[in-house]
């Protein structure tokens, strides 16, 4: 909106996903057109629907970007966390802060960008599924043998205290949780990404971890940008990450029937909105992790920093009825008590534009969720036709799931960065799709080419029905 | 009036705690000193060092919703906070409200994580764990848990399916947030809502926060780390914050939930005012994954924005010549870190002061209940400030030496005769280093 508010702008960029870290090797995975997913190296997944992931290269690990003294805290770190980490370390390079990583800590500390206190973050999550080898390993030593069943856990052998009242030393009859390492919760708490992040680089101001599945890496660029804007922090880590390539993750994308059948060769090719023969559609898990620098822009602009875009606009609603399959399958119609029946991705960019005091026909470029999940984009093109019209068929299309998989809570985030890398560098990256019908949209295959771009739309629903948009715009 | 300038206040409580599901009922029993403690029993938690907790007891969601059936697969946590969102609801006068706009309410939770079917999960490890090599067969823990476990279930698991049954039950279309930040969360989901409100993005949210972690995996995560109270032969008087033997916090589960509204979209439905929320702050200490800043640098910092955001100068007194903040509502889990660093940051914020600000912890009384714990607290401040009394810290009887400011130890204070109560701090601080502070004060 017009007048005197604060302005914010993205000055850096920390992306890992599957063309690995770094803001170059994702802007130039995009525009090659070359999809990351590869056969799963995590575990074995041929029993699972797909043996495809968008993997980030397991050589890729937090212990690298993490000073020496806190890389044993790289033990207490679920992949989600790491990817955070790397992405933060990411975004402080490309756009040249100095934190606490860089400057130290204590008397000796050399001068940081920002003070700490007006250093804010914003980091987007996933539900962590416990590593099942680790838990598995635990659980081994207390077996339901009591009851004969060995498959079974007893949770009286999982406690630790004997029938005597006394804490057993363990590896008798009680005892299975003291096989957990004693900051084993540590591990998993959705909002250890943002804790290890604020650590590392020195973030005391507002912080928070929010839990929307692919919404929430989105709704986190929003709540930075609001934060800056009611000067609570000139400086923002905002954005996601999370990792779908694992056990529990593939588990749950298929019981959910989101996953796309595999094929062995490695030649599936996603088929984001595609209509009538929804035989092939689906997603494949994916991971990865976007965390962005958002500064106040005449600081940014002070300090001489290149500014990929502004924030302008942001926008979030829900919608009803919430549309997950295994939930309408299973439950009663809506409730009397919900009057109002509105697709809730078109509020949300409907609010989007217009805190960015903009219409549709200013947008050049949308980067769409395109799960690949018929329900979910179903969802998105109703949105899109709602807000855009007949036009939809004439803005470019940046379709992410087909090249980097289904990023979950770190997909926000990528989103926004493909945006502002658009709004950068006057370009759009390739497409890809397997064929079929195309929803009056440009979802096509087609190369990298070079574009007007002055406003895009990044916009995304969520498992749950949370919806989140993003307008960014040049910074100029 | 430009929106930056919006007035934001509450129309709306509901909880549903271990003492009861009522606000004025559980209130009561507040004011009595009442214990919510037994024996865990959810599961089978007889050989756990920590077997008690505050459980929520004669909760019959069927007969509580009125809609109960379209949300009969979701989790505990997402019931209570459907339950608590509707007495909220009636409340506010939200009931049959001809001018509803779903898509101008929005919601702001900080809800835990949905169920966890531990059994089948641990069924799938263990058929796939081979004790020779220490490691699983992946193919066979895929094949057991794609046949055992239930999509729905799973699917409640997440963290946001309790915003989309809220949205479904109620109606609201407006912005959609969850946020973990452990024990922390529903007082920032609060704070938050509050600024969407003040900047304009909705007239009216739902916010509060929900949790049960009273199930095995829950306990044990607190349990390996030491955070709980291993006092199995004295569980009732476990929960004993700011006490030398206090020996860690006692679990508990609940939602709480509470309508704010800006004001001129109250006054504009003839809705009443209970409270006005004046200030919010967040910070984060930045310091150790484990440890709390010995200062208590970010507790201060929490307390301080939320404080400057009302116009408060706690360091000085008010014109009455009492302390400025007449009440705050501590953390107070009964950790030994916690209790003597929060001390210290009231002690650092209100200097001379600090002694004459009464300073309890309902957690004395219903356990913690992690991520519904701030949304719950600020309710009692909200009471507070109706009734003028505040609730004691129990179980205060050996206080401990560092810890020496006005707990309102053992017995609730009728703070009328010294003017009432007209402003509080409500206090949140999360594992993982967030800490977030609520200021509310009387709606004049």
């Amino acid at each position: 909106m017009a007048g005197n508010r604060t302005d914010v702008c993205i000055t850096g960029l920390g992306l890992v996903s599957g063309y690995g870290a770094g803001v170059e090797a994702f802007w130039e995975g995009l525009c090659s057109g070359a999809p990351s997913l590869r056969p799963i190296t995590r575990f074995k997944a041929d029993q699972a629907a797909c043996n495809l992931a968008g993997e980030v290269p397991p050589t890729i690990s937090a212990k690298d970007y993490v000073p020496k003294h806190y890389r044993k805290g790289v033990k207490v770190m679920a992949r989600d966390i790491e990817l955070a980490v790397v992405a933060a370390a990411e975004a402080v390079r490309d756009a040249s802060l100095t934190t606490r990583m860089h400057a130290g800590d204590g008397e000796a500390s050399a001068a940081t960008t920002y003070p700490s206190e007006r250093s804010g973050c914003h980091i987007g999550a996933g539900l962590l599924p416990a590593e099942v080898p680790e838990i598995a390993g635990a659980f081994a030593t207390a077996r339901d043998r009591a009851s004969g069943r060995d498959d079974r856990l007893s949770l009286r052998a999982w406690g630790t205290i004997d029938a005597d009242g006394a804490v057993a030393a363990g590896g008798g009859t009680v005892g299975g949780m003291n096989n957990l390492q004693p900051l084993w919760m540590l591990k998993y708490l959705p909002n250890m990404l943002a804790c290890h992040v604020t650590i590392l680089h020195g973030l005391e101001g507002p912080s928070n971890t929010l839990t929307c599945s692919e919404a929430s890496g989105m709704l986190c660029v929003g709540e930075s940008t609001r934060v800056i804007q009611r000067g609570a922090a000139d400086l923002c880590f905002s954005g996601g990450a999370e990792s779908k390539v694992n056990l529990v993750g593939t588990v749950r994308s298929q019981l959910l029937g989101r996953l796309a059948g595999h094929e062995g060769d490695g030649s599936l090719t996603l088929r984001p909105y595609a209509t009538g023969d929804t035989k092939g559609t689906g997603t494949v898990p994916g991971e990865g992790g976007g965390i962005l620098t958002l500064e106040r822009e005449d600081l940014a602009r002070a300090r001489g920093v290149r500014r990929y875009a502004r924030v302008s606009g942001f926008g979030a609603a829900h919608t009803l009825p919430v549309a997950v399959p295994v939930l309408e399958e299973r439950h009663p119609p809506m409730s009397k008590a919900v009057q109002a029946r509105r697709n809730g991705l078109s509020l949300a960019i409907r609010a989007a534009l217009k805190d960015a005091g903009l219409g549709p026909e200013a947008i050049d470029v949308i980067v769409p969720q395109a799960l690949c999940v018929p329900k979910h984009d179903a969802h998105e093109l109703e949105a899109l036709r709602e807000v855009f019209g007949s036009r939809l068929s004439e803005i470019e299309l940046v379709t992410l799931p087909p090249l980097l998989g289904d990023c979950a809570a770190g997909s926000g985030a990528l989103q926004v960065a493909a945006a502002a890398l658009c709004v950068r560098h006057q370009r759009v990256p390739a497409r890809v799709h397997g064929g079929g019908g195309e929803g009056g949209m440009r979802v096509g295959a087609a190369a990298s080419r070079e574009a007007r771009v002055r406003h895009v739309l990044a916009c995304t629903g969520s498992l749950a029905g949370q919806n989140a948009a993003v307008v960014v715009s040049a910074a100029d | 009036m430009s929106r930056q300038q919006r007035r934001v206040v509450i129309t709306g409580m509901g909880w549903v705690t271990p003492l009861g599901h009522d606000v004025d009922a559980v209130w009561s029993r507040l004011m009595r000193g009442e214990g919510a403690f037994g024996r865990v029993s959810r599961f089978d938690a007889s050989t756990f060092a920590t077997n008690f907790a505050a459980e929520v007891r004669h909760f019959d969601f069927g007969a509580s919703f009125p809609s109960a059936a379209r949300h009969a697969s979701a989790g505990d946590s997402t019931k209570y906070a459907l339950v608590a969102a509707l007495h909220a609801w009636r409340q506010a006068g939200l009931d049959g409200f001809a001018g509803f706009d779903g898509s101008r309410m929005g919601l702001y939770m900080g809800s835990g994580e949905g169920p966890l079917d531990i059994d089948t999960f641990a069924h799938a490890c263990l058929a796939s764990f081979d004790p020779a090599t220490r490691g699983v067969d992946d193919g066979a823990f895929l094949r057991t848990a794609l046949a055992e476990m239930d999509a729905l279930n799973e699917l409640e698991q997440e963290p946001n399916m309790t915003l989309a049954h809220l949205a479904d039950a109620f109606g609201l279309q407006g912005p959609a947030f969850n946020c973990m930040t452990a024990c922390a969360a529903s007082t920032q989901a609060i704070g938050e809502a509050f600024e969407i409100i003040r900047h304009g993005d909705a007239d009216l949210m739902f916010a509060g926060g929900s949790h049960t972690m009273i199930h095995p995996l829950g306990m044990t995560g607190f349990i390996r780390l030491t955070a709980m109270s291993q006092r199995r032969d004295g569980y009732t008087t476990a929960a004993r914050p700011f006490d030398q033997t206090r020996d860690g916090f006692v679990m508990g589960e609940g939602a709480g939930m509470l309508v704010l509204e800006a004001l001129d979209h109250a006054i504009a439905r003839g809705a009443t005012p209970l409270a006005e929320i004046a200030g919010f702050g967040s910070s984060a200490d930045a310091f150790r994954i484990t440890d709390i800043q010995p200062d208590g640098k970010g507790a201060v910092a929490a307390m301080s924005q939320a404080c400057a955001q009302a116009g408060i100068d706690p360091s000085r007194p008010g014109p009455d010549g009492r302390p400025a903040v007449h009440y705050i509502s501590a953390h107070g889990t009964g950790t030994q870190e916690n209790d003597r660093i929060e001390t210290r940051a009231v002690k650092t914020l209100f200097g001379a002061l600090a002694p004459r600000v009464p300073f309890s912890s309902v957690k004395s009384m219903l356990g913690h209940l992690i991520q519904a714990a701030g949304a719950v607290e600020l309710i009692t401040c909200v009471q507070a400030i109706r009734t003028g009394w505040v609730p004691p810290t129990m179980n205060l009887v050996n206080q401990d030496p560092q810890c020496d400011l006005d707990y309102v130890p053992n017995a609730a204070r009728d703070l009328g005769p010294a003017g009432g109560v007209d402003v509080c701090l409500s206090n949140s601080f999360g594992f993982g280093g967030q800490n977030d502070t609520l200021c509310v004060r009387r709606f004049r």
